[in-house]
């Protein structure tokens, strides 16, 4: 089987080779049976690489041995629906679904576009085949998935346990999903680029695009930062991390993207900004793909050096050259139509937030690439550190609240002055409200950014609430609908606005989320014996007793040793929660280790106690310390070592006779544990928040039913065409 | 005093731009100053400023984890280097999962004058996961055990 | 059975992709002019609807106070202008 998948992806490069001839062929001599035969090629690809994607798949969920990347993460005590995402925990696999996730998007615009653009097309085409090219190339002559083992082991390494979460499984295709996805608006750009049509037709098929690998990759950001949260011992959900970064940057200038189109499509401004915004976006998704997988920078995701990073750097370097040089080229066809009319107005408010964001995304990447850079300048390698980062992110972060805020009191084009005053009161209003309630909030005060942010989300509600209020009223005076259904009837009739609010309305109670949970978060790490207690911020924590349990089924999942911990929370004397942090053990396959030894010393996760609630977090986790217990893992080795003719069950027997007495020695004298203890408040807001930003995003996204675009198109036709028999 | 609207573009275009200048300018100036340089274990038991941060990467020495208190105690040994050039170091803060003896971690440290100890900065512990992926010649990533 | 399924399974693989690319060029498509006559159509039509859906955001920015009824019936005349332009512009492709 494995010389199906890969003769498949032999075939998925051939299939590209030739596309990308007949795509640019067709285009420069007008023969467009080969521009069709070109769009065939990324159906083709898409069938090809499906092939070669369900053929390793099979393998993962069959446990193939023979198969070098299924030995090497997984095993058959993996559960199936861990064996099916140990595909993507591989470079080959991951590598595999980026090429197969590629290819469908490719062939949805493909098929979208199937009597649209016909200009643009082949070369978008071009553009995405090539991708298509370099991912199946190295596929084929560097990574292959399809490498054998023979004889075939008897079994796995398994899966990393940290991967053990269903948010890690969703996590990778998540961000794969937006970063390919956002391949389709830079091979469209491309080809408008170059067909110079960089028009109206093509801001309406690039946009949706663009949306939606928007809200993909924001997906995929949010599940890595929740599963760090409750799965990771350290109790935070960001840490401005190398490749954390590297998935941010794309959605910084994604995001600007997304706003700065509307003026092109109203007011032909800003054109330049655009193309640029999204060539960007393009690039930076492959310089986070590279990121993660290069070595290149130090990160906790790095999965270490390897063999790639030649043909990445060329492809980032390649793509950011031509796009600079195709820019430049185009010039002409970019000029704007109109210039901004007024300051007063949403355009420039738009542009205040293109400024914003990129310099966000300057921030950021400075942030991320400084130690190459110090070492380029000065010859040693510097890093800076999350203090630096949010140094500069957190004033940029509040001007973009800011911002969503004034944005929709603004109208295109010119606000009235006077009208302005009045749209600006009740939000104003509602900030100021907020901001003297805070300074009466005993700690707020002393963190100045924190109550700014605040203010400034009561702001935005208050902005959002108005839009709603004066919108309703508007229907109902027009159609006399009772308030709810004249609610749901005015955000269907104008999705993109409202779903544009409602993303704000999530990004701001995230924002106040964030600010709230960091600014006044209470971490403590202390070490407890059982009996002992420690306060952190008024909350009194007492480890009542340890807990140790074992499972011996080899066949169950979960770990195999669990020790943990009982803790007892209260304040004020009033009893708050009991939570039970834990960590578990999973084997590692260390051959120098004894068996039990390989327990003890090989991957533990930690088990995360959490009390959850609206305006505060209770965080726990425990990492235990059985240095004292050592003499009695040796003894167990020892002993699980001595007969060499103990067969299998007697060595289970042996082993589970282990397992028993470990757990019940820390169970009756448990040594001395670490716990971390955090108590950040609001951080549910960020989870929330997040939850109405993806809603509004999906609402944005949605296309209006057929008929009443037809509808609506009729009535302004009819209307407009009244000026024109007049005319 | 009243501009004709091109005047007025071009005098927004200069503020904006030198605004971003000055920006940048000032990022780029305190990200020299607040960096923390990298260093390998026996550079640093060399030649380490006193009072200066610096990034530390290195393999944790087997059998030198300990706990004082609430603190971790442990010492970091260069990639291919022996426990003789390694650094003790006193780290408080989150100590992420994966963290074990032999395990390559990276964390910021400072050695006030006249100690041997240097002090963790809190909460910048971070260890490698261990290489899922092949190193360059093929082989299993050293460093792993 | 897994010897023989393998070069078989590819056999029809490789069959399928030929099949598929070639399809248009056993066929034959429409002439270059064509195509961009289409496309010049097409961007029109979407630059009407775009025009269409700013004159229901500015109606909406009234209704919403950000605009004054005066200011807004100057900014209507003036975006039903540009629509009727478009209109013209269509109409002309199709007399071509």
């Amino acid at each position: 089987m494995p010389i199906l998948g890969r003769a498949a992806l032999i075939i998925a490069l051939a299939v590209c080779a030739y596309g990308i001839f007949a795509a640019i062929y067709g285009a420069v001599t007008g023969r467009r049976a080969f521009i069709e035969s070109a769009r065939r090629s990324v159906y083709a690809l898409a069938i090809a690489t499906t092939v070669a994607f369900v053929v390793l798949e099979l393998a993962f969920l069959r446990s193939d041995f023979s198969f070098a990347v299924v030995s090497g993460h997984s095993s058959t005590t993996t559960p199936w629906y861990y064996k099916a995402s140990a595909m993507w925990s591989s470079q080959e696999g991951s590598l595999l679904l980026w090429v197969w996730l590629l290819s469908i998007w490719s062939s949805l615009v493909i098929f979208l576009t199937r009597n649209r653009l016909r200009d643009v097309v082949p070369w978008a085409t071009a553009v995405l085949l090539g991708y298509g090219a370099f991912f199946a190339a190295l596929l084929v002559f560097k990574v292959s998935p399809f490498e054998t083992l023979s004889p075939a082991p008897t079994e796995g390494a398994g899966l990393n346990p940290l991967l053990r979460h269903p948010a890690m499984m969703i996590h990778p295709p998540m961000l794969y999903s937006g970063y390919t996805l956002f391949a389709v608006p830079f091979a469209f750009a491309i080809g408008a680029l170059i067909t110079k049509r960089v028009d109206a037709e093509w801001i309406r098929s690039t946009r949706r695009f663009a949306l939606g690998a928007w809200l993909l990759l924001g997906i995929g950001i949010l599940l890595g930062a929740r599963w760090s949260y409750n799965e990771l011992g350290w109790g935070g959900y960001w840490a401005w991390d190398a490749v954390e970064n590297a998935s941010l940057m794309p959605w910084l200038t994604g995001t600007a993207f997304i706003h700065s189109i509307m003026i092109q499509e109203k007011r032909g401004m800003l054109k330049v900004w655009n193309v640029s915004l999204v060539l960007a976006t393009g690039i930076l998704c492959v310089l986070g793909t590279f990121l993660v997988r290069s070595g290149i920078l130090d990160s906790i995701h790095a999965f270490g050096a390897s063999t790639l990073g030649v043909p990445f750097v060329t492809l980032i370097a390649g793509m950011s050259l031509g796009s600079i040089a195709l820019v430049v080229w185009r010039r002409g066809i970019l000029r704007s139509e109109h210039k901004l009319d007024s300051l007063l107005s949403r355009e420039a408010i738009f542009l205040l937030n293109n400024l914003v964001l990129v310099a966000l995304c300057f921030v950021v990447f400075w942030g991320t690439f400084f130690p190459l850079i110090s070492e380029a300048i000065t010859g040693e390698e510097t890093a800076v550190g999350p203090p630096w980062f949010s140094r500069y992110t957190v004033p940029l972060a509040l001007l973009l609240v800011l911002l969503s805020g004034i944005g929709p009191l603004i109208a295109w084009r010119r606000a009235t002055p006077r009208n302005l005053r009045k749209t600006f009161a009740f939000p104003a209003g509602c900030g100021l409200v907020a901001l003297v309630a805070m300074l009466f909030i005993p700690g707020v005060p002393q963190k100045p950014l924190a109550m700014i942010m605040f203010a400034l989300g009561a702001f935005v509600i208050g902005t959002i609430a108005q839009e709603l209020w004066r919108g309703t009223s508007a229907r109902r005076a027009m159609t006399g609908e009772a308030a709810p259904l004249a609610v749901v009837s005015l955000v269907r009739r104008n999705r993109r606005r409202y779903g544009g609010y409602f993303v704000h309305l999530g990004i701001v109670f995230m924002f106040v989320g964030v600010a709230a949970s960091s600014a006044f978060q209470h971490a403590e790490d202390r070490r407890l014996q059982v009996g002992q207690s420690t306060t952190v911020n008024g909350y009194d924590v007492k480890y009542v007793r340890s807990t140790a349990t074992f499972q011996s089924d080899p066949s169950k999942t979960g770990a195999m040793l669990t020790l943990g911990a009982v803790l007892d929370v209260s304040k004020d004397g009033k009893h708050i929660a009991t939570l039970t942090p834990g960590r578990g053990y999973y084997s590692s396959s260390n051959a120098n280790d004894g068996l039990f030894e390989q327990l003890i010393n090989g991957e533990p996760t930690s088990e995360v106690a959490l009390k959850t609630g609206p305006m505060r977090d209770f965080w726990t986790a425990v990492a235990p310390d059985f240095t004292k217990l050592q003499p009695l893992v040796d003894a167990i080795d020892k002993g699980l070592g001595q007969n060499e003719n103990m067969t299998q069950d007697g060595l289970l027997r042996g082993y589970v006779a282990g397992l028993t007495a470990f757990t019940e020695a820390y169970k009756q004298s448990p040594p001395p544990a670490m716990f971390r203890i955090i108590s950040s408040p609001m951080v549910m807001w960020i989870w929330i928040g997040a939850l109405i930003a993806i809603g509004g995003g999906l609402i944005a996204l949605w296309p209006a039913p057929d008929a009443a675009r037809r509808r609506a198109t009729a009535n302004l036709k009819a209307r407009v065409a009244q000026d024109l028999s007049r005319a | 005093m009243a501009m004709d609207p091109a005047r007025k573009r071009r005098l927004r275009l200069t503020v904006a731009l030198t605004a971003a200048l000055v920006l940048a300018g000032g990022l780029v100036y305190t990200s020299f100053s607040a960096g923390s340089p990298a260093r390998n274990p026996s550079e640093l038991l060399k030649s380490a400023q006193a009072g200066q941060s610096y990034k530390v990467v290195g393999i944790v020495v087997k059998d030198s984890v300990k706990h004082d208190g609430d603190a971790l105690l442990f010492k970091v040994r260069d990639r291919d280097g022996t426990a003789e050039t390694a650094i003790p170091i006193r780290y408080t803060g989150s100590v992420p999962d994966p963290f074990r003896e032999g395990r390559e971690v990276r964390v910021n440290v400072s050695r006030a004058s006249g100690e041997t100890t240097f002090v963790g900065e809190k909460d910048s512990l971070i260890t490698k996961c261990p290489s899922k992926f092949i190193a360059e010649d093929g082989s299993k990533p050293a460093g792993t055990y | 059975m897994v010897d023989v399924l393998a070069p078989l399974a590819i056999f029809v693989l490789m069959l399928a992709v030929v099949y598929v690319v070639t399809g248009p060029l056993r066929r034959g498509a429409m002439s270059q002019t064509e195509a961009r006559e289409e496309s010049d159509r097409q961007n029109l039509e979407a630059a009407r609807d775009a025009k269409y859906r700013e004159i229901r955001d500015a109606e909406l920015d009234k209704e919403t106070g950000k605009l004054s009824e005066a200011d807004w019936r100057v900014l209507d005349r003036e975006l039903r202008g540009e629509a009727v332009e478009i209109l013209r512009r269509l109409d002309e492709l199709d007399g071509r």
